[in-house]
């Protein structure tokens, strides 16, 4: 540049943006159309369209495949098998188990068996139609209680355990023994599985991917096709939902784009349509949990036993980190002075299940507030006091059963405010009368009001690191790069706060722009909602070093001392001086000095010792409370959900807005899991439940209008997290359990002291069931009475 | 065989089978993008367009159910009162979060302001019930929908 653009276009800032409500950079763009999906990138004329001819049966052996037809039907450019990969063939992410296409046998139903690349979506789908595949039937295994007794494992097994349980079970007063069926979820992202590749001039490829873990794209797919990884680069905007099913799961259609665009030349899209990616990817894992759980009259714990069996599908995927969370959650927020939690990582012949919201925390979590209410039923004591009554606290009872101390716990004080707030104790009462009262007929009302404690870190130390960088351009404008995935959660609005902030310059200075792989390389997903945490520290290391320089650069030019020069409201004071933000870039740039920075972060103190099944896995932890009110028709099973209130601690929130958001929708999200969404496979392991017509997500109608969130006043974060913030994409997703719990709740009082034969989802079939079941329980006890 | 289409106000003529959905006929071959793909079954509302100021899903809608209709897509909904307030509604809500079915989410409002002026919280349940989001914005959502029905 010989001479550089006027100074000044921008205002001067106000207070710092971090801690407001600020919009999402994306919400114009999205109402109207503007926002981008990788499906809406505009492509060039001769572009490809791949679609999945995927596997009908399970655990058969593939006697034959003739795609000659195929490869004739009009438009078609080319079709791929796993014989066509010149690279690696397996893109398991950790462990191997995952081949690009089947491999001689079929693992499960909707497994990939060959991609056809056509002229355009419609063409490569008709062709599809003239694949002759035969199969010699197997023998699919879908129980995974049965395949862990008979040792079908992906992974092997992993205790924690602290004293004595079964000797502690053994002098209990009490033992509530259980077993919960929990299901597992569809991710249901609006945005199916999606991924443009491009080829280079120099062979090399671009592709832009919905995917949540770009590094991990750009490595299977040079894997793939054979290329260094420098010669791969991955870019993702945004994506339309992830949920945790576009961390590893997006990678096998990315391979395949890729490995048609190296092959043909030309340009290639994939983007599924929603049977296919419903019967092709992992979901969460289905689990369960068998419990023993000890305890005194008054309802106090001494000791669990449980078995969390996670149905991990067919491949180990990332189960060996979701099962051990599900473990490292048994415990909730309930101090266990003697268990011993055994968690197994069950084969069945089935897509192989992967991360989602929560990644097995909320299934660890289900199974403990389960044994809770077990207990509180036997007692008959309402569950809040019981729930109360075992909290940990921060003086005696402080250490998790894996040996973590907590360091801050305030959920006892959230519990008694929010049970306040949203009446809880005369609603509880209220609810007992209502179905005491014969003239409700079938109707019955319940309440409840849990906890939710959850643990922010990957529990696989070296993803906690995340990198930045940014540029501050002579205008004084900056772009902010960094490691992380937009996915609705608001995380580059969040980044740029951090980014304003740190130069004290008003936001519309910041641009954050598209997550690429070659400006910010070795990044790790997005997921365990560590997004914000881990790049926000990065965004802020880089903004560190800049102003370092520019500092610098002042004292030397102005021959002040360092103290002198601070960064205000979009000015930059030396001394008696002030100048302009551009001014000033103006003057470092033409002193020679670099106005392009990385940034970079790696969480401090966590470690866990697998061997010992002890450390401090978590850099700290997330909490909320939530209440939940429901009413059931007892003689059909439906129900409504009345009242939902919540209060939830993000530390000092970044940004209330998108917090609250996130905390609502993680909620719902959650709701779902636990109520309406039932995955079914038949017999011969078809996934019977492959679209919206028969997965039912929640509807608007699903959610009450008496809805609040709140979030924790005077919250704080004794971690060095930035700004104090705390982690908010996952730990709301179990709030929805107070919903499950409210369903228990209101047919409590069919068969007073019995534990609710209830399992998850609590469809209003299972609910019916569990009605009937306890009416028969109270008509059998009235008999013996007599 | 050339269909005539009016879309967001302009005639388009497009050289497309009767059969075609009109969501393909919108974003691949008119090239308006906003309007979303999510099942193609009319199950998810993430296509929602309107004709003559009804909400229809595109993606199982024929190309020849439109002829010498008015389509209205979530790139000129600001031109109406409803969608420029609903627009607005949505921002100052911060109601999107991944954003994907959030067009569809828009249209199915503006075709029920268009029809009943203030809906109740059961008009928008039931309005709105065919559109879902995975992110679960439903309350913003419903109250975006209030407050932009006070606007206009």
């Amino acid at each position: 540049m010989r001479k550089l653009i006027e100074p000044g276009m921008y205002p001067s800032a106000g207070s710092s943006p971090v801690g407001k409500a600020v919009t999402h950079d994306s919400a114009a763009m999205q109402v109207s159309g503007q926002a981008q999906y990788v499906d809406d990138i505009p492509t060039v004329p001769g572009t490809l369209h791949l679609v999945l001819g995927l596997a009908e049966q399970a655990d058969a052996e593939i006697v034959s495949v003739d795609l000659t037809a195929v490869r004739q039907s009009p438009g078609v450019v080319d079709v791929i098998t796993l014989n066509d990969v010149p690279g690696h063939k397996d893109i398991g992410p950790v462990f191997p188990g995952d081949p690009l296409f089947a491999d001689g046998r079929t693992l499960y139903v909707g497994q990939a068996l060959f991609a056809v690349a056509a002229t355009s979506e419609a063409a490569a789908r008709r062709a599809l139609a003239s694949a002759r595949v035969e199969y010699r039937a197997g023998n699919p295994v879908l129980d995974p209680v049965q395949a862990w007794q008979q040792g079908l494992l992906v992974r092997p097994s992993h205790v924690m355990q602290r004293g004595d349980a079964s000797a502690a079970l053994e002098q209990a007063e009490v033992v509530v023994q259980g077993q919960l069926d929990i299901g597992g979820q569809e991710h249901f992202y609006l945005e199916t599985q999606a991924t443009l590749a491009i080829p280079q001039e120099d062979g090399s490829l671009h592709l832009y991917s919905s995917t949540q873990h770009p590094s991990e794209v750009q490595k299977l797919v040079a894997e793939v096709v054979g290329l260094p990884l420098n010669q791969v680069a991955v870019e993702v905007r945004r994506l339309g939902g992830g949920f945790g099913g576009k961390e590893t799961q997006a990678a096998a259609p990315a391979c395949m784009a890729a490995l048609v665009a190296v092959r043909t030349g030309r340009p290639v899209k994939i983007r599924l349509n929603r049977r296919d990616d419903m019967r092709l990817t992992g979901k969460r894992h289905p689990f369960v949990g068998q419990f023993r759980l000890g305890a005194d009259q008054s309802g106090r714990i001494s000791a669990l036993e449980m078995e969390l069996i996670g149905n991990c599908g067919c491949s180990p995927d990332l189960s060996d980190a979701i099962v051990d969370r599900a473990m490292f959650h048994a415990d909730n927020c309930y101090y266990l002075a003697h268990a011993r939690v055994s968690g197994h990582r069950a084969f069945t012949h089935t897509a192989s299940n992967t991360a989602y919201r929560g990644f097995g925390g909320p299934q660890g979590m289900l199974a403990i507030e389960a044994a809770v209410d077990d207990l509180a039923r036997r007692l008959q004591l309402d569950p809040y006091i019981v729930r109360m009554n075992n909290l940990y606290d921060t003086d005696q009872r402080n250490r998790t059963h894996y040996g973590q101390e907590l360091e801050q716990f305030p959920v006892a004080e959230m519990m008694a405010k929010l049970a306040e707030d949203c009446q809880y104790h005369q609603r509880y009462q209220a609810a007992r009368a209502f179905n005491a009262d014969v003239g409700n007929g079938p109707l019955r009302r319940g309440i409840a009001l849990t906890p939710v404690k959850f643990g922010i870190s990957f529990t696989a130390q070296h993803l906690n690191q995340a990198g930045a960088l940014v540029h501050i351009y002579t205008d004084g404008s900056i772009q902010v790069n960094h490691g992380g995935i937009e996915m609705g959660q608001g995380l580059y609005i969040k980044m740029a706060q951090v980014a304003a902030d740190a130069f004290d310059l008003p936001l519309e200075c910041i641009r954050v722009t598209a997550t690429r792989t070659d400006k910010v390389p070795n990044t790790s997903p997005t997921a365990a909602s560590s997004g914000a945490d881990m790049n926000g520290m990065a965004v802020h290391d880089a903004c560190t070093t800049l102003l370092g320089r520019l500092r610098a650069f002042a004292a030397s030019e102005f021959g002040v001392d360092a103290s002198a020069i601070s960064f205000e409201s979009g000015q930059v004071i030396v001394g008696q001086q002030r100048f302009g933000f551009a001014e000033f870039v103006q003057k470092a740039y033409f002193a020679r000095i670099s106005l392009s920075a990385t940034g970079y972060y790696r969480t401090p103190l966590i470690h866990y010792d697998r061997a010992r099944a002890e450390g401090r896995p978590f850099f700290y932890f997330a909490h909320g409370v939530s209440c939940s009110e429901v009413e059931v028709d007892i003689e059909t099973g439906e129900y409504r959900l009345c009242q939902v209130d919540i209060l939830h601690d993000v530390g000092r929130s970044l940004n209330p807005a998108i917090d609250l958001g996130q905390i609502e929708g993680g909620f719902v999200q959650g709701l779902g899991w636990l109520t309406t969404e039932e995955l079914v496979w038949d017999e011969q392991a078809r996934l019977r439940t492959d679209m919206p017509a028969t997965y039912k997500i929640p509807t608007i109608g699903d959610i009450p209008v008496a809805f609040t969130t709140r979030l924790l006043e005077r919250a704080d974060n004794p971690a060095n997290t930035i700004h104090r913030s705390k982690a908010v994409g996952e730990p709301p997703f179990m709030l929805a359990i107070s919903a499950w719990c409210a369903l228990r709740d209101a047919l409590a009082d069919l068969a007073p002291g019995n534990a609710i034969p209830l399992s998850a989802p609590a469809t209003p079939e299972a609910v019916w069931k569990a009605a009937r079941t306890l009416q028969a329980m109270a008509v059998q006890a009235q008999g013996a009475a007599k | 065989m050339a269909i005539q289409l009016q879309i967001n106000g302009k005639p388009y003529d497009l050289d497309v089978d009767d059969d075609m959905p009109l969501l393909w006929a919108i974003r691949d071959i008119v090239g308006l993008t906003g309007t979303k793909f999510g099942c193609g079954k009319a199950l998810c509302g993430a296509c929602t367009v309107m004709l003559n100021n009804q909400a229809i899903r595109s993606c199982l809608t024929p190309v020849s159910v439109a002829k010498g209709g008015s389509i209205t897509t979530i790139e000129s909904i600001d031109a109406l009162p409803q969608g420029k307030a609903l627009q607005q509604a949505w921002v100052e809500l911060d109601v999107p979060q991944c954003g994907y079915c959030q067009s569809g989410q828009l249209m199915s409002a503006t075709a029920l302001l268009l029809s009943n002026a203030h809906p109740t919280d059961a008009d928008i349940d039931g309005a709105m019930s065919g559109n879902v989001c995975r992110c679960g914005t439903y309350q913003r959502i419903r109250q975006a929908i209030k407050n932009a029905a006070q606007e206009v």
